[in-house]
């Protein structure tokens, strides 16, 4: 059994302490938004929070998380979070939409950590985070309202 | 209320079967509906309207006020759910407020897409195209019984009722909105034949609406098949042959057996299937079988060998596709020939969420399949046929799907045949859920046909064109499966040779032949089918010959499109956004132009990109389009931006490779998407029209690559013609 603090609540999961996280949070606790896109750390689909920093769980093995405190999509919070889902609804951001959770962890990361990044502080916070409807344009746009909103 | 209201790797001989027993009478329609595309271009496009108003399918109004639209397309990201429901709720004068979406469930008699004929589906940019007259037809005739259920209540004649933004009103003074009069509308008469709103009149459409699916997308809970969680169900992943073709010759499967969660190791006609209680487990135990594979029947090729055979092809005459005059004596009598050939590598369509389906069994022996299903009715009836049951016993629930561009559209329905073979196999107890990975995704074919194409063209000393020979080698997507004796005449695939044999370019003599290349690679349509190539090919050539000509590019177009008002009015509009005129010329920067008609949809870009030796960065793209009437014009500006985040990959890098037969890219490392710092500033202008909509969802992708090797040509003098663009070509800049 692997002890699990996520989203504010204790979990138990009876799992091999090798799955990724990923797995351990969509098959067995079986919150689904946070979503599997390659499985190598190169699509960022996957992305939660550890203690409030974006990692990707698919290369996060449940054994290796302790005692930190995890955020998924269905658990953000806060006037971050707030101003990042506010920016993405009202520009649309989405077309297929599976991507956008890790899109929008990472985002929230940047916005954390950078109150007023650049255009090249969205290239890199969000480089690792692949949309293949190609919305980047609206992510970069949505991520610039939400920083306006939280100035 | 409103509401009564194959080829999967040449397996699966059964579901063939069971898929032309299942659309043999279908197919000729599908045939008339994707000919009628070519034939009524002329009289103004495919004529969808000759539908019944039906109400009771696509418009539910509820006593709580809330309008849902029963949406009978896959909604793969194209946001075709709001676009569909914007239409109703156009005729219906509802709020956009209380419009709501639900997929509409595998009934073909009901939901069959009107492009297809007889089929339920998804595909060719058709979804708001063929729907516009039914559901606006569906809206008005919902809002007529709305207005006689009031008529009949307020005791006042019909005509004096009016609706606005989702409210009845009366001139005296009597109002309610949809909900007190949902149950009473239900009872009367559908009207045959409702009269739809003058285009004037429209309030919702052509405006910005909110996408109906943005909440769900933003808070985690909208439902992928990937999500599907069915109580019991049990994870399923295959592992296949790494050669296309190859057959199974042993398992060894008592390692994987052993590995804690499996629970059960089956042989399907895909190869063999791991099945565990999570996901996990099932990449453990599959990594832990032991396979041995007969290569007698498999592709072989590797990708040198496979363009050198698409050359040589090339070297004979093909069979033609359409011709006109004598292109070669045109050719021969020429001030000046120009001769170019291009490559196009095979693609993956890698949507970001893999290939995935639950299927199970109901205690009366019926099924439900969980899928981002695109097209039902030919999925019933392969399931069916493996199951050994009717395709009326075949329930599917079609859920939001994390992209397609193509994919989950095959003659074979091969990824949900291969669930149902799991199912069977595994004596249909417990729920099966059916994952690629991505690397099944990347490696599991199904992909754009690899092409080449070779042109010539002369061109008389005033620089006009006297005569264009061009000869296309491909793979035909339709060859090879059910589809092929309904949609293939005298050898020639339209897939292959679309946007090419039938140029809008008054070219004075033609002819355009196309070789079938016969490997064993499955091959699919992929966002924009042929014109992913072919517009490459005749946007770049145009461009050369109108630099041999020594003519601007915009202008050389033009004057060889003055049949073609729309194509025109749309290449003018973006030259004219992108200050065309006006642009910059200095080496290592260009501007490029291209423009293509696709689906009916006709788009123009202009590209502005900086290029330096094996670096080319696209700065900007401007965009014109004309869909006709613009349902949603913030929706087509989206679909506009993201063909080109989707495209530009494919421009810059994307190929698949062989081997030896064996797919050398395997995950996104290798098959790597367009990224952030990539994405160009993209502008998209949309061209006003009255003109029955068409579609927005493949047609920006053909220009994008021209218009980028055109704006490399402008900054470099280098001409890169094949795709992916050699950037390494690139030399002293």
């Amino acid at each position: 059994m692997t002890k699990l603090t996520l989203n504010g609540r204790t979990y138990e999961v009876d799992a091999d302490p090798e799955m990724p996280l990923l797995w351990a949070i969509r098959d067995h606790l079986n919150l689904t938004g946070t979503k599997y896109g390659c499985g190598i750390a190169q699509c960022g689909a996957c992305t939660v929070h550890l203690d409030g920093q974006p990692v990707r769980s698919c290369q996060t093995r449940l054994g290796d998380v302790g005692d930190a405190k995890i955020t998924t999509i269905e658990g953000i919070s806060g006037p971050v979070a707030e101003a990042v889902r506010t920016a993405w609804r009202q520009l649309d951001v989405v077309q297929c939409g599976y991507c956008q959770s890790g899109q929008m962890m990472s985002a929230i990361g940047l916005l954390s950590e950078n109150r007023k990044p650049s255009d090249a502080d969205i290239d890199a916070a969000m480089d690792g985070n692949v949309c293949r409807c190609g919305t980047y344009q609206r992510i970069r746009a949505a991520i610039h309202d939400a920083a306006r909103s939280l100035a | 209320m409103l509401n009564r209201s194959l080829k999967m790797r040449d397996r699966a001989v059964t579901s063939r079967r069971a898929f032309l027993r299942g659309t043999a009478a279908a197919g000729g329609a599908l045939v008339i509906g994707l000919h009628l595309e070519k034939g009524a271009r002329a009289a103004g496009g495919p004529d969808f309207s000759k539908v019944p108003a039906r109400p009771n399918a696509f418009v539910r109004i509820a006593a709580d006020d809330t309008v849902t639209v029963v949406i009978k397309h896959l909604d793969m990201g194209q946001g075709n759910t709001t676009g569909l429901a914007t239409i109703v709720a156009e005729e219906l004068d509802a709020d956009w407020g209380q419009m709501r979406a639900d997929f509409a469930p595998a009934d073909a008699s009901l939901y069959n897409n009107l492009a297809f004929g007889p089929i339920q589906g998804t595909g060719g940019s058709t979804a708001v195209a063929n729907s516009w007259i039914q559901l606006r037809k569906a809206g008005a005739a919902a809002r007529a019984m709305l207005v006689a259920a009031a008529a009949q209540e307020w005791k006042v004649p019909v005509g004096e009722i009016t609706i606005e933004k989702g409210v009845l009103r009366h001139p005296s003074g009597k109002e309610s909105r949809f909900g007190a009069f949902a149950a009473k509308a239900a009872t009367q008469a559908v009207p045959e034949n409702p009269t739809l709103k003058d285009p004037s009149a429209f309030r919702l459409i052509g405006t910005r609406l909110p996408r109906l699916d943005s909440k769900a997308k933003t808070d985690g809970s909208a439902q992928y098949a990937l999500d599907v969680r069915r109580p019991g169900q049990l994870t399923a992943l295959v592992a296949r042959a790494p050669r296309f073709g190859a057959t199974l010759k042993s398992v060894d499967d008592s390692a994987a057996k052993a590995v804690p969660g499996v629970v059960q190791v089956v042989r399907i006609p895909s190869g063999v299937a791991v099945v565990a209680r999570d996901t996990w487990s099932a990449m453990k135990g599959r990594e832990a079988l032991t396979l041995t594979w007969d290569d007698a029947g498999a592709e072989r090729q590797s990708t040198e060998s496979q363009q050198a055979t698409y050359k040589a092809m090339a070297d004979k005459p093909g069979l033609v596709a359409s011709k006109q005059g004598d292109a070669a004596g045109a050719i021969k009598g020429a001030a000046k020939v120009l001769e170019a050939e291009f490559n196009f590598p095979y693609l993956a369509h890698a949507p970001m969420e893999p290939l995935n389906a639950t299927i199970e069994r109901a205690g009366d022996g019926s099924y439900d399949i969980y899928a981002g299903s695109q097209f039902q009715t030919i999925e019933q009836a392969v399931a069916a046929g493996i199951l050994g049951t009717t395709a009326d016993k075949i329930r599917i629930t079609t859920l939001w799907a994390g992209g397609s561009f193509g994919r989950r559209a095959t003659a074979s329905a091969d990824y949900i045949a291969e669930a149902a073979a799991i199912l069977k196999a595994t004596g249909e107890k417990a729920p099966i859920h059916l994952v690629w990975t991505r690397e099944d995704d990347i490696t599991g074919g199904y992909y754009r046909p690899a092409a080449y194409h070779r042109i010539r063209a002369g061109l008389d000393a005033k620089g006009a064109i006297t005569g264009w020979e061009h000869r296309i080698v491909g793979k035909s997507i339709i060859i090879g499966t059910a589809l092929e004796a309904m949609m293939v005449k005298d050898g020639v695939d339209a897939t292959t040779v679309e946007g090419a044999s039938d140029t809008p370019y008054a070219l004075p003599a033609y002819r355009f032949e196309v070789h079938n290349a016969r490997e064993g690679v499955p091959v699919l349509w992929w966002r924009s089918v042929g014109h992913s190539h072919t517009a490459q090919a005749m946007e770049v050539f145009i461009d050369e010959l109108a630099h041999a000509a020594g003519q601007d590019p915009v202008a050389y177009r033009l004057g060889l499109l003055k049949q073609a008002p729309r194509l025109s009015a749309a290449l003018t509009l973006a030259a004219e956004k992108a200050g065309w005129n006006a642009r910059a010329q200095k080496p290592g920067r260009g501007y490029g132009v291209a423009a293509h008609e696709s689906f009916g949809s006709y788009v123009a870009m202009v590209a502005d990109v900086t290029a330096e030796a094996g670096k080319v960065k696209v700065n900007r793209i401007v965009a014109a389009v004309d869909v006709g009437v613009a349902v949603n014009p913030d929706i087509i500006r989206a679909q506009v931006e993201g063909s080109v985040g989707f495209a530009l990959s494919a421009v810059l890098r994307n190929r698949i490779t062989f081997k030896d037969g064996e797919v050398q890219e395997k995950n996104f490392d290798a098959y790597e998407p367009t990224r952030m710092s990539e994405m160009p500033k993209v502008e998209v202008h949309i061209v006003p029209s009255a003109a029955a909509p068409t579609g927005i969802g493949e047609p920006g992708v053909p220009v994008l690559a021209p218009a980028i090797a055109n704006a490399v040509f402008a900054a470099t003098g280098q001409r890169l013609r094949s795709l992916p663009l050699d950037l390494t070509a690139l030399r002293g800049v």
